[in-house]
Formats: structure tokens, C-alpha cells, sequence
């Protein structure tokens, strides 16, 4: 096993954990932690494929800005085990059933995918270097890449206008 | 086993005595900090500062640390435990983990090899520390969480709203810098500026905004709002004792440090040495002279930049908080979003 | 409201022009403010080393005097305790027995002479009160200590050093004070 191996079965391993950990944990402080996890094993994931813009990425927008938000909210609210709403139990069935569908449904459709053929490549693929990065958003990509970005200009708008409003 | 044949030792080893020297000095650096904060606003308030321990009060941050080693270390009985812990390890270990992309010097030539003193050139660098920077409110939260105290809680959420509005403002100035520059490398921003090109000559408004930010992210007044001692205690590491207490405060001595050589580096020419061709001397008097004066050239900049960042502590009070928000994000990003279009354009046109 | 007096100065509630409002004038010329004080002389006197010379009038710790053949000058005439206005001073007088005459001055001496020094106000009238120059306030502060019995000073406490045997610390206890006339 090489070292590269190790460290994606290792990160693999964490990411996962730390997944049903944020699941299954009571404290949503803790959710948020394990969240936080998730996203460092994913972004070191993402170095393993030589795509370091990708990584940084990742953790600047999601575990650090967007998280951030999320542990705000989180811990002025005060939520712990009394102030929880009341669970039906048929909502939880009904969201087992509908996670069992969307895995069955996920399952299904890369089953038949083309991946299983597709090596990955680590520590030489070239694309996640910002580089090429920049040169397939601005040059392929570039009328999606401006529609979202005027998308996230209307949001930044309509946030302007809710802030606002007395 | 051929994992480890497959490795080259050299080079593991290399940077491992690097990291290990780069982490030792920024602790080192850390220590004398505290000692030039206290003479420098001692001298600045007309006093004479620590001057009992050893010559000139050279050993204080030695009694000062072994003090804070024998504190008793509490750890309050409603708090989260492990989270409580946690805090300071993570405050400490972004502080530590920014100097990694930081070039001290150009190559030194020893045992047959070229020795870039840097431990790693990734080519995201900039990024690279910004990821870590922003991974520092981490610290700050978790600890003021665990706490289980309300001063702590809001002194936590107040400096992590802080630093994240001013990362914006910083990360558009970068912009601006790296539209010049056309690398994230901070290797070779610096030696796109090694005769004399500093960017600070092309970008002064950006450098302006981008120490402010820096203030802001480093916790020091004019922008200490999280540990504001007069609203809110101490802050949030007012439950914190004893060494717990000593990594918060270290960790902001530390960023301190790193910040002055992100400063130095990205707009003050980084190693480059003034008045002198550093290309044409490394030929004549050899690499490693060389790469010994830049060093020392660095950390005379980024010395003077831990000098402005005291200065500044003890000139200018403390912000109320919405003035600290209103000259974020109504003056700062404005003016930062300006020179980025500025720059665009002057590019675009020249 | 009509004003009281014609001291009241306007508060001016201008808006800043748009130079103040960049601030950073204002703060380089604050800046520029602390850096002028670097240089500046420091006031600090490095204290166990060197200290401030005392003012003539200053009144520390009493001492009770010896004449220049280091015999006691009290003779427990009680003048300095009916003085005092803190009530600090007690003492016993006794007689001076024959073969004494290198201990004690007069025929008459202090057997036991004490100052409660938690109640002593420094005042001096003990001093001006005492007619044969044998008690007097020094140059020194009372030290700090953590129990009240500590504070009544006996009489061996209070004694100047004997000029004969210890005419060093005689000199320095009893500090630049000028003989008084009696």
C-alpha cells in the first residue's frame, strides 16, 4: 500500500465517520463540528488529486465563511434537548423511507457508470491547479460561470433589501 | 515496503529541520513580542518597562511563560470539556501553520543540494494562508463556546463576525495585487520584485486596506472588539487559566508575526535587500551570503512592521463595534472593490 | 435656560469635512504624537537603586536619640505622649541605678518606651513636644507586615544605633537631620 493509498483510505474513513457523527450527534454545536471534519478530509482529498485550488476553496468558503455562520446562528439560538421540537414518529419513517429512495436511486444510477474504468489521478492531474482552472471557467465554461455569478449578485441584492427593510 | 524506498529521505528531512527551526523561531519571535510590547509602551508612556530580569528585562518572557506553566489550570465545571481544550490547540496550530508558505530566503546551497528556505512553494500560497487564517476563527469560537459563560459567547461571535467581514476587504485588495502579479506563488511574487518593483508602489491604497484588515485579523487593537476588557471581562478567554490562557495570547503573537511577513512579502519585496542587486552580489560573494542577508533583511521588515503593529496599540483607542463594521464593510470593501477596478482597468488600457 | 455663567463653551456638531472623515491625518499626527515620546526623558526613578532625596520636613519612623556617648537621652518625662494626638506613645520610667551612668543621660530613663505605629500619625508633635532632643522622625517608612502586634514598636526598636560601637549605622539612621538646638 503506498503512501497515497493509506492516506485516502485513512481520509476516506475519517470523512465518513465524521458524516454519521454529524448525523447522530444530539448537540448541533457538535453537528456543526463534525461537518467542519467532513469538509477537511474532503478538501485533503482534494490535494490527494493534486487540485489544491479546489481544497483551499473548500475550506475558505464552506468551513471557513459558511460554517462560521451556521456555529452563529447555532449557538445564540440555545437549542439543546429541551427546547426540541416534539419528532413524529412517522416523520422519521417517512425520511427513512425517503433516504433509503435517494440512495437506491443514487446506487442505480452509478452503477452503470463509466467510473469503476476511470483511474484517479493523484499527485499528477493537472486540471485542479488554478491555472487550468481559470483558463476552463473563463474559456468553456464562461457563459455558466457568469450566469452564476449573477445569481449570486441578485442574492447579495435581495439580502441588501431584507437587511433593510425596518 | 517500497513506500519507503519510494520516498526521498533527503528531502523529507530537510523540510522536516525546517519546519521545525521555522516553528521554534516563530515561537522565539512570539516570546520577544510580549517583551517589545511592554518596553514599547513603556517608552511610549514615558516609563522604562521590564528591566529587572537579565539586562534591559531580556528574560522576562522566560518568567513570564514559566508563570503561566505554574498557574493552576481550571477548567470550569459546565463547560464542554474536550471543546474547552480544543480551543486554544486550534487557535495555536493555524498560527503555526501559516508559515508554511512563507519564502524566508532564496536557495541556500549545502550538502550538494539547493535549499529553498521555505517549506512549501505551493502554487496556491496566498490562498493557502488565507484558508488557514480564516480556519482561526475556529479558535476563537470553540473556546468562547465551551466556556459556558455569556461574556465569553459574544466576545467570540463579536470576533468572529470581525474577522470574517475583514477577510473580504483583504481578500479583494489581494485581488487587485494578484491581477498584477499573475501568481499566487508567493515565491514568485517575491522575485517579480526582487529589483526593487515593490508592489506597495503600485498598490498603496490596497497596502493601506490591507494592514487595517490585518489588524483585524490579528485581534490587536485598534480592533481588539473580542476582548474588549471593558464591556466584556476579558473576553473570550476569560474562562481560560494558566497555559490554555498562554496559547490564546500566544497565538495572537504569532499571527502577529506571520501577518508582518505576509505584509513584507507581498507588498515590501519580501527578501529582496534595498539598494542592491541581489543577483549580481549572490554571484559574486556566493549563494549562501547571500541568502544570509536576505533573511536578515526579511525580518528587519517584518520587525518593523511588529513595531508599527505595537505603535498603533498603544496610539489609537479601541473602535466602538458598529464603528468597526461600518469601516469594514461601508468603507473598506467599497474602496477595496475600487482599486481592484482601478487596477483592472489601468491594466487592461496600459 | 439662561446661562449661569459665561464659561460654557459651544460644542461644535459640524459634520466632518471628507479630509477628517479618512481619519488617517488624524491618526498619523497621533502616531507621530507617541513617537516624539520614545525620546523623551523617563521620569522613572530606578528605585532600590537610586532614590529620591527626602524634603527637609519629611517625617517618617520615630527614633529615639542617643547623645554622642551613646547614652539614651530619654529621661520618660511623658511630654511626647501627652502630646501625641493619636494617643500611640506608653512608656515606664525607672531610676537610673548607680554604675549606669554610660547607659542613660539623666537621672531618670525609659524602662519601656513603645509606639503603636498603626495608630501614629506622623504628625511631629512628638518631636517638638520632646525637650531633650531624644525622640525624633527619621527618613524612613514604616515596612509592611502581615501581623497588627508587629506594629508597636519597642523600645530596642526605636533606638538609634550606639555612635561607639556602630558609628556607621548611627550616621545613617540618623540621616541629614541637623543637631537641634536645645
Amino acid at each position: 500500500m503506498s503512501a497515497t493509498q493509506f492516506l485516502f483510505w485513512f481520509l476516506s474513513i475519517l470523512a465518513l465517520f465524521s458524516a454519521i457523527m454529524m448525523v447522530v450527534s444530539k448537540s448541533p454545536v457538535h453537528s456543526v463540528l463534525w461537518l467542519i471534519v467532513v469538509f477537511f478530509a474532503i478538501s485533503v482529498h482534494y490535494v490527494l488529486l493534486n487540485a489544491q485550488f479546489l481544497a483551499i476553496v473548500n475550506l475558505i468558503v464552506y468551513a471557513g465563511a459558511i460554517m462560521v455562520l451556521f456555529l452563529f446562528v447555532i449557538m445564540l439560538m440555545n437549542l439543546n434537548a429541551e427546547t426540541e421540537p416534539l419528532k413524529n414518529k412517522w416523520l422519521k419513517i417517512t425520511g427513512v423511507i425517503g433516504g433509503g429512495a435517494l440512495m437506491l436511486v443514487l446506487v442505480a444510477a452509478l452503477k452503470d457508470a463509466d467510473i469503476r474504468n476511470r483511474i484517479a489521478e493523484t499527485n499528477k492531474g493537472e486540471i485542479g491547479l488554478i491555472h487550468n482552472l481559470g483558463m476552463a471557467l473563463f474559456k468553456e465554461y464562461v457563459i455558466p460561470f457568469e450566469i452564476s455569478s449573477v445569481l449570486f449578485l441578485s442574492a447579495m441584492v435581495g439580502t441588501v433589501v431584507i437587511g433593510k427593510k425596518e | 515496503m517500497h513506500v519507503f524506498l519510494s520516498l526521498d529521505w533527503f528531502l523529507l528531512i530537510e523540510k522536516a529541520i525546517l519546519i521545525s527551526i521555522i516553528i521554534g523561531i516563530s515561537l522565539i519571535v512570539a516570546m520577544y513580542e510580549t517583551w517589545a510590547e511592554r518596553k514599547v509602551a513603556a517608552v511610549i508612556q514615558d516609563r522604562r518597562g521590564p528591566n529587572r530580569a537579565g539586562p534591559g528585562g531580556i528574560f522576562q518572557p522566560l518568567a513570564d511563560g514559566l508563570k503561566l506553566f505554574m498557574k493552576e489550570e481550571i477548567v470550569p465545571n459546565l463547560s464542554n470539556k474536550f471543546l474547552f481544550i480544543l480551543g486554544p490547540g486550534i487557535a495555536m496550530l493555524t498560527a503555526m501553520m501559516t508559515s508554511a508558505v512563507v519564502p524566508w530566503a532564496g536557495n541556500i546551497h549545502a550538502f550538494g543540494r539547493d535549499i529553498p528556505l521555505q517549506v512549501a512553494d505551493v502554487n496556491i500560497g496566498i490562498l493557502y494562508i488565507f484558508g488557514v487564517v480564516s480556519m482561526g476563527v475556529y479558535g476563537v469560537m470553540i473556546g468562547g463556546w465551551a466556556s459556558n459563560n455569556k461574556f465569553s459567547l459574544l466576545a467570540a461571535i463579536r470576533g468572529a463576525s470581525q474577522i470574517i467581514s475583514y477577510e473580504l476587504a483583504m481578500g479583494l485588495t489581494l485581488i487587485a495585487v494578484l491581477m498584477l502579479t499573475g501568481s499566487l506563488s508567493l515565491r514568485t511574487i517575491v522575485e517579480q520584485q526582487l529589483d526593487h518593483k515593490y508592489y506597495v508602489f503600485y498598490q498603496p491604497v490596497g497596502f493601506i486596506i490591507f494592514l487595517v484588515c490585518a489588524f483585524a485579523e490579528c485581534n490587536r487593537t485598534p480592533f481588539d472588539l473580542s476582548e474588549a476588557e471593558s464591556e466584556l471581562n476579558m473576553g473570550y478567554h476569560q474562562e481560560y487559566s494558566s497555559m490554555k490562557l498562554g496559547f490564546y495570547l500566544f497565538a495572537e503573537y504569532v499571527n502577529m508575526f506571520i501577518s508582518s511577513a505576509v505584509m513584507a512579502t507581498v507588498f515590501w519585496g519580501g527578501y529582496d535587500i534595498p539598494f542592491l542587486n541581489d543577483a549580481k552580489f549572490g554571484q559574486e560573494h556566493g549563494q549562501n551570503l547571500l541568502a544570509g542577508l536576505e533573511l536578515l533583511c526579511l525580518f528587519l521588515k517584518i520587525a518593523f512592521f511588529i513595531f508599527f503593529f505595537i505603535w498603533v496599540r498603544w496610539t489609537i483607542p479601541r473602535f466602538r463595534y458598529d464603528q468597526l463594521m461600518n469601516l469594514g464593510w461601508k468603507a473598506l470593501i467599497p474602496l477595496a472593490i475600487l482599486n481592484m477596478l482601478v487596477t483592472g482597468f489601468v491594466i487592461l488600457f496600459h | 435656560m439662561q446661562a449661569l455663567t459665561s464659561k460654557a463653551k459651544p460644542v461644535g456638531r459640524k459634520p466632518m469635512t471628507f479630509w477628517e472623515k479618512l481619519y488617517i491625518p488624524a491618526i498619523a499626527k497621533g502616531m507621530a504624537i507617541t513617537f516624539k515620546h520614545i525620546f523623551r526623558k523617563k521620569p522613572t526613578i530606578n528605585y532600590p537603586e537610586k532614590t529620591r532625596p527626602f524634603s527637609p520636613v519629611f517625617r517618617g519612623v520615630q527614633v529615639l536619640n542617643r547623645d554622642e556617648e551613646g547614652r539614651e537621652r530619654c529621661t520618660a518625662c511623658g511630654l511626647c505622649a501627652v502630646a501625641c494626638p493619636a494617643e500611640a506613645i506608653t512608656m515606664e520610667a525607672a531610676e537610673r541605678l548607680p554604675g549606669e551612668e554610660n547607659l542613660y543621660r539623666e537621672e531618670k530613663y525609659a524602662v519601656k518606651y513603645e509606639i503603636n505605629m498603626l495608630r501614629c500619625i506622623f504628625c511631629g508633635l512628638c518631636e517638638e513636644a520632646c525637650p531633650k532632643d531624644a525622640v525624633y522622625l527619621s527618613e524612613t517608612m514604616v515596612p509592611s507586615n502581615y501581623n497588627r502586634k508587629t506594629f508597636v514598636y519597642s523600645k530596642q526598636e526605636l533606638l538609634i544605633p550606639n555612635p561607639l560601637t556602630d558609628p556607621e549605622a548611627f550616621a545613617k539612621a540618623k540621616g541629614a537631620r541637623p543637631e537641634k538646638t536645645l
